[in-house]
C-alpha cells in the first residue's frame, strides 16, 4: 500500500540514534535560549567574583585534605559553585519536563516506541552533557581569575561531573512526575535548591559547621549535594573520595528507580490522578 | 517485510475493544469499542468531557487501560508497546513543537525517536513538508509560523514514519475557519493516498462529512456508531446537529437556557 519502505530501526542501531537525538535536542535548545546559558553562568560567577572575595576575609580555610597549602576561600568555594551549575541546571531540566508535559511535547517523547526508561535516561543525559557545557566554561571564567586546578584535574573531574550530574538529574525527574503544575514549582524550587545548596559543604567546610551546631552538621552530612559536592572536589586534585562516591551511586539508583517507577504507564503516578490531556 | 500470519484479513489501523476505564470512583470510559480500517475516516464525536481525552491517553500509552484491549494493526499496546507504537502517529490538542528549532530540526528529532538516522530523516522531513505545503519553510523557526501552519507541520511530524494509523484531537481547535478547512481537507486527502486509518476526534459536528464514520461518545459511553444518515434517522431529526445535540440530550428541552 505504501510506496516507501518504513525506516524505522528498532535494533540497536535504532537505540544509538534514538540517544543522539534526545541529546542533540537538548542541547540545540540550550544553545537557542541564551538567557539561560547567561544566567547559569552569571550566578556562580556572581558568588565568586562578589560573595567568595568578601567571604575570604572573615574565613579562614585551614589545610585540610585535599588541599595541600592553605587555600583562598574562592579555590575552596569553587567546586561547590560547579555543584551548583549542576544543581540549577538538573532543576531547569525539571522544570522544562514539567512545561514539556502541559504542551504536549513530553508525550510526543513518550509515543516513540522505544522503553520508556531508556527515553527518561537519555534525556536525564542530555541534561548532564548540557551542564557539563556549562561547567566548563565556568572552569575556564575561573581560570583566568587564577583559580587553577592541577591540568590532569580538569579530565579527572569529568567522570565525577558526570555522576553528580545524573543524581542531581536523577532526583529531579522524580520529582517532575510528582509536581502536578507548572505552579507548583517555585515552591519546589526554594524548597529543595536552596535548602540543598545551604546545608552543605558547597560555601564552608564541615568541621566549621560541626563546631557552630553538631546538628546542622549531621544534616549535612545527610545531604546527597554535600557528597556530590566532596566528590567533584577531590576529583578536581585527581583524587577519589569514596564515601562520597558510594553515597552519590546510591542515591542515583534510588531515585533513578523511582523516577521510572513514576513514568511506568500501568503504576506511575500520570494515570492515577486522570491527567487526561 | 512479511506480513505476520495473523493478517490473513487485513488488520485495522486501530481496533478498541471493551475499552473501561476508571479515575477512582469516576468511570472515564465505559465499555468503549470501536475500529478504525486502513483508509478510512473515522470522526469521534462528543462533547467535552465525553472521555475523548482518556481515549487518547490510553492509546497512546500515557497510562494502561484497566480493562479492555487496544490494538494498533493488530499489536496490543500494553503487551506489545514497540510494535504498537512504530505504527502510530499523533497530533494532541496542545501545541508540541519546539519554538526555538526550525521545522527541519522538529522533524529530525522526531525521526530520532522512531530510530530514523538523520540523512534519511532530512529525506522524510523534505517530503513531508513539501505535502503539507511548507517545504519554503523547513529552516525557519517553529515561533515564526501561524496556528494553521503549525498544526500542518505537527500532522507532517505525525505522518514522518509512515504510520498506518493517525489519531488527531481537535486538531482545528484554535484555527481560524479557513486553517481549519484546510487541515480537514488535507488529512481527508491523507486517507485515500496513503491507506492511513484516521480516528479524527472533535467536539464541532461541522467536522463530519456524510461519507463519514461516527463513532458518538458521552459520558464515557459510545452512543451511537455508524453513518450520519443512520445517526440522523435513529435521532429523528435532518440535520447531524440536531441529532447530536439530541442523543446527548441537549436539544433544548428542560435544561436548555
Amino acid at each position: 500500500m505504501s510506496v516507501a519502505v518504513v525506516p524505522q530501526r528498532l535494533g540497536l542501531a535504532g537505540y544509538g540514534i534514538c540517544f543522539a537525538g534526545i541529546v542533540w535536542r537538548e542541547v540545540l535548545r540550550f544553545l537557542h535560549q541564551r538567557e539561560r546559558f547567561l544566567a547559569a553562568l552569571v550566578r556562580p560567577l556572581v558568588w565568586l567574583f562578589i560573595f567568595a572575595a568578601g567571604f575570604r576575609q572573615v574565613l579562614g580555610v585551614s589545610i585540610i585534605p585535599p588541599y595541600q597549602t592553605y587555600v583562598l576561600y574562592e579555590v575552596f568555594v569553587t567546586p561547590g559553585l560547579v555543584g551548583m551549575i549542576q544543581l540549577f541546571n538538573a532543576m531547569q531540566t525539571s522544570l522544562s519536563m514539567v512545561y514539556d508535559r502541559e504542551t504536549g511535547t513530553m508525550r510526543t517523547l513518550l509515543l516513540s516506541p522505544f522503553p520508556r526508561s531508556f527515553l527518561l535516561l537519555s534525556k536525564l543525559a542530555g541534561g548532564v552533557i548540557v551542564s557539563l557545557l556549562q561547567v566548563y566554561v565556568f572552569l575556564l571564567i575561573a581560570y583566568f581569575w587564577e583559580i587553577e586546578l592541577p591540568p590532569i584535574g580538569y579530565l579527572t573531574v569529568l567522570p565525577a561531573l558526570l555522576i553528580c550530574g545524573l543524581m542531581l538529574g536523577a532526583i529531579a525527574l522524580f520529582m517532575s512526575s510528582v509536581i502536578k503544575q507548572l505552579e507548583n514549582f517555585a515552591g519546589v524550587m526554594n524548597f529543595v535548591i536552596f535548602p540543598m545548596f545551604f546545608a552543605s559543604s558547597a560555601l564552608y567546610p564541615l568541621w566549621r559547621i560541626k563546631e557552630a551546631n553538631p546538628l546542622l552538621y549531621e544534616i549535612c552530612r545527610a545531604n546527597p549535594f554535600t557528597h556530590a559536592v566532596e566528590l567533584i572536589r577531590f576529583a578536581m586534585y585527581g583524587q577519589l573520595e569514596p564515601m562520597s562516591l558510594a553515597v552519590v551511586l546510591l542515591f542515583t539508583a534510588l531515585f533513578l528507580a523511582a523516577a521510572i517507577y513514576a513514568y511506568n504507564p500501568s503504576k506511575g503516578m500520570l494515570g492515577r490522578r486522570g491527567e487526561a490531556r | 517485510m512479511t506480513p505476520p500470519l495473523r493478517s490473513v484479513v487485513d488488520p485495522d489501523a486501530l481496533e478498541i475493544r471493551g475499552l473501561t476505564h476508571r479515575f477512582g470512583q469516576t468511570v472515564a470510559l465505559d465499555d468503549v469499542s470501536l475500529s478504525v480500517p486502513r483508509g478510512t475516516f473515522v470522526v469521534l464525536l462528543g462533547p467535552n468531557g465525553a472521555g475523548k481525552s482518556t481515549l487518547f491517553a490510553l492509546a497512546t500509552r500515557l497510562y494502561d487501560n484497566a480493562s479492555g484491549h487496544i490494538r494498533i494493526l493488530g499489536h496490543d499496546v500494553r503487551r506489545e508497546p514497540m510494535a504498537a507504537l512504530k505504527h502510530l502517529g499523533v497530533v494532541f490538542q496542545s501545541r508540541s513543537l519546539d519554538g526555538d528549532l526550525s521545522l527541519e530540526q522538529n522533524l529530525i528529532y522526531h525521526a530520532s525517536l522512531h530510530g530514523i538516522n538523520r540523512r534519511t530523516a532530512r529525506e522524510l522531513a523534505a517530503r513531508a513538508l513539501d505535502k503539507v505545503g511548507l517545504a519554503q519553510r523547513a529552516h525557519d523557526k517553529v515561533r515564526a509560523l501561524s496556528g494553521g501552519q503549525a498544526r500542518r507541520v505537527e500532522i507532517a511530524r505525525a505522518l514522518l514514519h509512515q504510520p498506518s494509523c493517525l489519531l488527531l484531537d481537535e486538531a482545528t481547535s484554535g484555527l481560524d475557519v479557513a486553517s481549519r478547512e484546510s487541515v480537514l481537507s488535507m488529512v481527508r486527502g491523507l486517507v485515500s493516498q496513503e491507506a492511513v486509518g484516521v480516528l479524527w476526534a472533535t467536539h464541532l459536528v461541522d467536522e463530519v462529512a456524510a461519507q463519514d464514520s461516527i463513532v458518538l461518545l458521552h459520558k464515557g459511553r459510545v452512543l451511537f456508531s455508524g453513518r450520519g444518515p443512520a445517526l440522523m434517522a435513529l435521532a429523528e431529526t435532518d440535520s447531524l446537529r440536531s441529532a447530536f445535540l439530541r442523543l446527548i440530550g441537549r436539544d433544548g428541552g428542560a435544561e436548555a437556557p
